[in-house]
């Protein structure tokens, strides 16, 4: 049907390629990609997983007290991750000592596979080329990419969070909070620093999740993908333990991810934690350009 | 023999459809312009062959155009170069008047496609990855969204099965779902790669049927395949690739008629029927059981002649005739080869 033979209501309904664009239409695509995101399988078992740490970080440490008394479960807990001394004295410190253990590890790992299967997953299953003909657009769709990776950092961590405090109300005290300097804080500010450090938490990701965007847009593997990116996180953490590597740590991605504890410093400590969100802001630059230069100007043969 | 009328009573209705095609393309905004057309496009991947080399083409406004060509001959390389897949290495290629990829954001709104078969995605169900898809589109109305997805399921025969996952789909289903996908909009161009893949017989006529239907409402159709009969029953044009370049390009029926007909001749003697016909200076017979076939004689000899030396002969004649040329024989024509995957 040409366009001059539409009746004036059906020109209405259908504005046509020449008709306006709502500016609004990037945040439907955005609102489409997240809850394509969230009806995956995939993403309940990798948000179930993190959901599972701070329940086994928490009874952990409920029978290691119970068993042999309060005093051998301060002792040892000196040795083990952050925070996880505190937790038999305030279920709330549970939040940070889960963060603590799954920040290294299982929360990038789940936003490596997110990150990685984001463009290659599209590529590997076909439907890339009919998201670009549509016409989605190479940029839009990278943006709209990284924004939904970038949600499912917070989402995740927010799992994590949630959790730990769930499980830490229900097995242990809970009540006012003792900062790291030594002050106490009341439930509900400790409440306010809590989200502030899931926030924290997520924003530390982005650089990564940048990085396993861009490996996703070098393959038309989403498995590969994955694994590269994953793979990636390892090797740095890695780096980041030998100390006779000192002198590029500061450049590694992951290395002050831990600053996030800083935020339960009185008064919060910004040092580490601006540091760590240049680093951020750097990674994001960085990778964020390369995956643009390389999926604009890419052959989608897929 | 039967089928040479029915083959004259196609390409009549196929004409016919043609001038149809043509009458209500004058609808669309300019007809004498190509709706797409290619000036040396080539496209060449690391180090190899040419995958598309120094390609020309010119697909007419209003017409079902047939991109023919075996397996691995560039015809899905220029499809997707067609849709700003991929960048040719030289070469332009101008879709709607517009220059691609440069104006793929306002082309493409205005072209469906089917590139390569369906691709879904399997957790979805069949509406929702319509949904998805016209999500995509930044030019589609969310007022519409849901009554064209319903109606883009009905015509293509899925709206009862649109709430089940895509991944529970057959192979025939899915190729309808993505052809859903092309149709969410009024398009002025359909891009159908190899559409009838997968599907039985009565799901290849609808899809025939389907691509009649868009041509008579003004689409222009641009239809590969390696698949003769397919473009010799639906297309109007057509065009032939061959290791990836184009050998001949212009309507089917001229197509056709390049291809010299032949006589045939069923007889249970024909043994002395092959002499006869030597005899009168026919050349390239051959016999397969009780047929006989040669290159038609030139315009010159009255077949009637003919018949009645086999008769005289002592041949019993079962059938006589001159068959049309098929699109096959023209291809094999102009390639020198069978139809067969290039090397």
């Amino acid at each position: 049907m040409s366009q001059a033979e539409k009746s004036p209501a059906e020109r209405a309904i259908d504005p046509g390629p020449q008709g306006s664009r709502s500016p609004l239409w990037t945040l439907g695509l955005l609102r489409s990609e997240i809850s394509t995101l969230l009806r995956r399988h995939r993403t309940y078992a990798l948000l179930a997983v993190l959901a599972a740490v701070p329940v086994l970080i928490g009874i952990a440490v409920r029978i290691e007290t119970g068993g042999g008394g309060g005093g051998e479960g301060g002792a040892e807990g000196g040795a083990g991750p952050a925070f996880l001394a505190q937790v038999t004295n305030n279920g709330f410190f549970l939040v940070f000592a889960a963060l603590a253990a799954t920040l290294p590890v299982f929360l990038p790992m789940a936003v490596g596979v997110v990150a990685g299967d984001a463009i290659a997953g599209e590529a590997s299953s076909g439907t890339l080329r009919y998201l670009l003909v549509a016409p989605a657009g190479r940029t839009r769709l990278l943006l709209v990419k990284y924004a939904s990776v970038l949600a499912f950092c917070l989402i995740a961590t927010l799992v994590v969070a949630v959790s730990a405090l769930a499980v830490g109300a229900l097995l242990f005290p809970v009540g006012d909070v003792t900062t790291i300097s030594g002050t106490r804080i009341g439930f509900g500010e400790g409440l306010v620093r809590a989200g502030l450090t899931a926030l924290v938490v997520a924003v530390s990701l982005a650089g990564f999740a940048a990085i396993g965007l861009f490996v996703s847009t070098l393959t038309g593997s989403g498995i590969g993908a994955m694994a590269a990116t994953v793979g990636l996180l390892i090797t740095v953490q890695i780096l980041d333990s030998i100390p006779q590597l000192s002198g590029v740590h500061p450049y590694l991605f992951a290395h002050y991810w831990m600053s996030f504890a800083d935020v339960l410093r009185e008064p919060v400590y910004w040092d580490d934690l601006s540091k760590n969100f240049q680093l951020q802001g750097l990674y994001v630059a960085v990778f964020g350009s390369a995956a643009w230069a390389r999926f604009t100007a890419k052959d989608i043969t897929a | 023999m039967t089928d040479t009328a029915a083959e004259a009573g196609d390409a009549a209705a196929r004409d016919a459809r043609a001038r149809a095609v043509r009458a209500t393309g004058a609808g669309v905004a300019s007809p004498a312009a190509p709706v797409i057309r290619t000036r040396g496009l080539t496209k060449r991947y690391r180090g190899g062959r040419p995958a598309v080399d120094g390609l020309d083409l010119t697909v007419p406004a209003g017409s079902v155009f047939g991109f023919l060509g075996p397996n691995g001959s560039g015809k899905t390389t220029t499809i997707r170069m067609l849709m700003g897949l991929i960048d040719p290495t030289s070469g332009t290629a101008e879709v709607l008047g517009r220059p691609m990829p440069e104006a793929a954001r306002t082309v493409l709104p205005e072209v469906g496609a089917l590139i390569e078969g369906p691709a879904l995605y399997g957790f979805l169900n069949g509406r929702d990855n319509l949904l998805r898809y016209d999500r995509a589109d930044p030019t589609a109305d969310p007022r519409t969204r849901r009554a064209r997805v319903d109606e883009a399921l009905a015509r293509v025969g899925l709206a009862a099965a649109s709430g089940k996952k895509a991944k529970q789909y057959s192979l025939g289903m899915k190729q309808r779902l993505g052809l859903a996908a092309a149709l969410l909009r009024p398009r002025r161009l359909l891009v159908l790669d190899e559409p009838t893949n997968g599907l039985d017989p009565q799901g290849m006529r609808e899809i025939r049927l389907l691509v009649r239907e868009l041509a008579a409402e003004g689409t222009t159709v641009f239809l590969s395949s390696h698949l003769l009969d397919e473009i010799e029953q639906v297309c109007t044009h057509a065009a032939v690739m061959a290791r990836g370049r184009l050998i001949v390009q212009g309507p089917v029926a001229d197509l056709a008629a390049s291809a010299r007909g032949r006589l045939a001749v069923t007889t249970p003697d024909p043994g002395d029927a092959a002499r006869i016909l030597k005899e009168h200076g026919l050349t390239g017979l051959s016999t397969d059981g009780d047929r006989l076939t040669a290159d038609a004689p030139p315009a010159a000899v009255d077949l009637a002649d003919l018949n009645a030396a086999l008769v005289g002969g002592g041949v019993r004649v079962r059938f006589f005739g001159v068959e049309r040329g098929s699109l096959e024989d023209a291809f094999v024509a102009l390639t020198g080869e069978g139809f067969d995957v290039a090397g």
